[in-house]
């Protein structure tokens, strides 16, 4: 969507401000689809009542995305591919981050096969509040063998319910694995200068998305994407080419922003296609696993950052996956919105008397973080949450944001009740060592305070040391 | 074309060819059944609303059609296969009829790709030199050039004239570090001047950092008169560019950065750093009255970047071409979304415009080794998948740390672990395509070994 007026929405909604929205007018429902929060779908007199349709059709025009958005899957697991309208994150927001697809191939012996299925779809971390995790599959035939493959497919779809990349240039290979898989919508991969016609003849056939594969060539791929357009196929993905080194590397980063560029700058719409990348690619320069898998994350970084919308992916080394969630994380959060939680006392597990205070500031990866660390270890607590204008703990102790001052006051905003502690005493964190004194002038005879470790993953430790005080 | 036949001896066909039913199969006087052998049949359309079984019988009886010559002049519309097959609810009808008839392209079309540049971006980022050489009144064997893009770094609009740098830490007193970093370093900890060495001809810094931290109060306190004897042996012990910083103590870095630029008068060195929250006018002085370049620190905050930019220039009288800024380095997995927005934000507003944010940037990259993920040796988390070798995590850490402020705009970056220097290094000359490789077909990956 270009629109950044809610006025020009506004004419297309019916103007009764109904409410059904839960929004006072439809002046506010209209702001709300520019910033994205609400969806046309959302104005149900509009979708439900004939006499709008015109309205809606309209309206779906016009806020639909610069850059054509793709589902690939069914039910809970789906993702959404693509639907980009900015070239740059703080314009306004990414919105769909590259789904990570990792591999596996039809010559895998079952058991190394099943293992490999159960290691993508069960991996996960714990980042600001969340759970980070793989996506998707994607299943290579190496075999080219049709029966072969839709074995494989068989069994992964046995062992996962992740949404599949089906990947062969042969078309009988992905029929047979469309014979399996149709049913859970995968995306194919790939039709190109040889096989587009019978690939375009399935996609037609079992209604999947799917990538257009033409390397290196612009002008070839654009051909090929209004091909498949005319033949009213627009479910597409495309792959550019990923090329892990050289000069073509150079010129692979130049058609990603090219495309991107065409796409939401230039309302290019017959290239306004999410775009596959393929760091996968880097096992193809080395046999040094470590050199592999530390390349395919730098070939992610550069193309997360710069407009990869899936990614087919190999290393399942947690120093290759855990830099790349955590970048895609922090490249796809939404800047317009702090990442703050609420200030004030929050209880994790059952505290009681003789549980401690932990202080942290109000930033949400330094919350959550502190917060996981204390409920993953079994441990009750307080932790009390300052108001820093969501700033860590290092940064607000140099900047000013958090103070002994502060700390008094938002004790005393939460109204926490110290004389209900058997053991008062709150526990700062090792970065905040330094109010340790002006701390005990002004809670003197309410409650103790202890010095916490540097890092919160150590308090599991600290509790053992130093948990009940000792008097 | 071969004679008709009748419903009755269809049926019999099919008897024989021992399909025992055909249930929910209606067909009635005269039906016409057209079929574009060219679309590849007509099942998976009978697959999609009646499922697999009932397409594969209708598809015989299409085949036999076909055989005994029934007419297969056009498309087989969908509408008339859905009602031919089963008495279809009308709405399946409906969708079948919203289906478009899927007509194969004969060729690929002929297009184009073509795309403009960003025609805002028409300032061009200031040129600034670290170093002198003897020509120049210096001691350096060269020196290193920052800065004078004309558009977002690796863009097709205009090439950068100039590679990222990067500037290897050296301490002037042992400090805590993580074990994969240390194991590199244990040798020369106790010898700033052994420890440059290292970094340049072992680990190919293009620069190094020397940090006074001694300095700081609350560590050894140590005088500004001996902490700049450091900054002579570093000189001395190597012929690169240096950069010079304190220990970030606002009261004392003031005097121990003067005193330092006043030592190294005419090397041009890289003064780390000024601040809007101590005596910046104090440093800018220093620089300009020794010929340095000053190095322009705020914490992640566009606006107080260009105060402190305007101030240095304004007030201290620091020439454009001796700013570089340092907006901090906020590291992967801790905030590194908004160092990194607000070093694009910074580099574009200069491009299109904003005088007093055309300076090249700096990155403290080495902050990414605070981050827990880059050290722990396993997850406070017991619920994590496992987090792997340490000493592989954190390389990788500061490597995507560096390299995604790369893209953001920074043209030099402070680094520590010489497996990350590498790779910070390699990509982004990559980038700029000044590595010959030779590239493996890039469907191989198709047919890869697992």
């Amino acid at each position: 969507m270009k629109e950044t007026s809610p006025l020009n929405l506004y004419k297309q909604l019916p103007q009764t401000n109904c409410k059904k929205c839960k929004e006072e007018t439809c002046m506010a429902f209209a702001a709300g689809l520019i910033a994205r929060t609400r969806k046309v779908e959302e104005c149900t007199p509009l979708v439900d009542e004939k006499k709008y349709a015109k309205k809606l059709e309209t309206l779906k025009s016009i806020v639909a995305p610069e850059l054509r958005m793709v589902y690939i899957g069914v039910g809970e697991k789906q993702v959404k591919v693509g639907g980009e309208d900015v070239m740059f994150r703080h314009q306004m927001t990414f919105f769909n981050k590259p789904p990570f697809a990792y591999d596996v191939a039809d010559n895998m012996d079952e058991a190394k096969l099943i293992e490999r299925v159960k290691k993508i779809s069960t991996w996960r971390k714990f980042y600001i509040g969340k759970w980070q995790g793989v996506e998707m599959i994607a299943v290579r035939s190496v075999s080219d063998d049709p029966a072969k493959f839709a074995a494989c497919v068989k069994t992964v779809m046995a062992n996962s319910d992740f949404p599949l990349i089906l990947c062969s240039f042969n078309p009988a290979v992905l029929k047979a694995g469309l014979e399996v898989a149709a049913k859970v919508r995968p995306l194919i991969y790939a039709a190109n200068k040889d096989n587009w016609k019978e690939v375009a003849q399935l996609a037609f056939d079992y209604k999947v998305p799917v990538t257009l594969s033409v390397p290196f060539d612009l002008d070839a791929l654009k051909s090929m994407a209004v091909t498949f357009a005319g033949m009213g196929l627009t479910d597409l993905v495309l792959d550019p080419g990923t090329a892990p080194n050289g000069k073509l590397l150079q010129q692979t980063l130049l058609n990603f922003i090219n495309l991107r560029r065409a796409a939401v700058e230039e309302a290019q719409r017959d290239i306004a296609y999410p775009v596959m990348v393929l760091p996968i690619n880097a096992w193809l320069t080395t046999d040094d696993p470590v050199r592999a898998s530390y390349w395919e994350s730098v070939l992610t970084a550069a193309f997360v950052i710069r407009g990869g919308a899936i990614m087919i992916k190999h290393s399942l080394d947690a120093h290759s996956m855990m830099p790349d969630m955590h970048l895609r994380f922090n490249i796809y959060t939404d800047p317009r919105t702090p990442v703050q939680v609420k200030p004030g006392i929050y209880k994790v597990g059952n505290p009681g008397a003789e549980s401690p205070v932990f202080l942290t500031t109000n930033f949400a990866l330094t919350y959550y973080t502190v917060e996981s660390d204390i409920a993953s270890n079994g441990i009750d607590a307080y932790i009390i949450a300052i108001n820093t204008d969501g700033i860590g703990v290092q940064a607000s102790v140099a900047g000013g944001q958090l103070s002994p001052t502060k700390i008094l006051d938002s004790f005393n905003e939460a109204a926490f009740k110290w004389e209900d502690q058997k053991f008062p005493a709150m526990v700062l964190p090792g970065m905040a060592a330094k109010f340790s004194g002006e701390l005990e002038d002004l809670f003197a005879g309410k409650a103790k305070i202890m010095v916490g470790p540097e890092d919160s993953g150590r308090i599991i430790g600290w509790m053992k040391d130093y948990w009940p005080p000792k008097k | 074309m071969a004679e008709k036949i009748t419903l009755s001896d269809l049926n019999k066909t099919l008897t024989e060819m021992n399909v025992q039913s055909l249930e929910g199969l209606k067909i009635e006087g005269d039906v016409e059944i057209e079929i574009d052998a060219g679309a590849g049949g007509v099942g998976p359309l009978f697959a999609y609303y009646f499922g697999q079984e009932a397409a594969k019988i209708a598809m015989q009886l299409m085949n036999f059609a076909k055989a005994v010559g029934y007419p297969v002049e056009n498309l087989l519309q969908p509408v008339a296969i859905a009602s031919a097959i089963a008495p279809a609810p009308k709405d399946l009808a409906a969708a079948a009829a919203a289906v478009p008839a899927f007509k194969m392209a004969s060729a690929l079309a002929s297009a184009k790709f073509t795309v403009g540049v960003d025609k805002t971006w028409r300032n061009t980022i200031q040129e600034v030199t670290l170093g002198a050489t003897k020509a120049d009144g210096g001691s350096r064997g060269h020196v290193v050039k920052l800065g004078g893009e004309k558009a977002m770094p690796f863009f097709p609009d205009a090439s950068m004239p100039h590679a990222p740098k990067i500037t290897m830490d050296v301490f002037d007193m042992p400090i805590g570090m993580a074990k994969a970093v240390k194991m590199h370093y244990e040798d020369v900890i106790n010898s700033p001047g052994e420890w440059a060495k290292k970094a340049v001809k072992k680990f190919g810094a293009d620069m190094v950092t020397v940090h006074l931290i001694s300095t700081d109060p609350l560590l050894k306190d140590t005088s500004a008169q001996d902490a700049v004897k450091t900054v002579e042996e570093v000189l001395q012990a190597v012929d690169v560019p240096i950069c010079i910083g304190g220990s970030g103590n606002p009261n004392k870095d003031p005097i121990v950065l003067s005193k330092a630029a006043e030592v190294a008068a005419g090397e041009r060195v890289l003064i780390a750093s000024a601040n809007l929250n101590m005596d910046w006018e104090k440093i800018g002085k220093a620089c300009v009255d020794n010929g340095h370049v000053c190095l322009a620190w705020t914490q992640l905050e566009i606006n107080s970047q260009k105060e402190l930019n305007r101030k240095l220039m304004k007030v201290a009288g620091v020439p454009r071409e001796s700013i570089v800024m340092d907006p901090t380095t906020a590291a992967l997995a801790y905030g590194l979304d908004f160092a990194y927005s607000n070093m694009e934000r910074i580099r574009l507003g200069a491009l299109k415009g904003d005088e007093e944010l055309t300076f090249p940037m700096s990155s403290g990259t080495t902050n990414a080794w605070g981050v827990r993920e880059s050290w722990m040796v396993r997850s406070p988390n017991k619920d994590d998948s496992d987090w792997g070798d340490r000493m592989l995590r954190g390389p990788i850490w500061e490597i995507l740390t560096g390299y995604s402020l790369a893209m953001a705009g920074v043209d030099i970056f402070m680094m520590m672990h010489p497996t990350a220097v590498a790779y910070v290094h390699e990509i982004t000359q990559s980038l700029m395509g000044r590595i010959e490789a030779k590239t493996p077909d890039t469907a191989a990956w198709l047919k890869m070994g697992v």
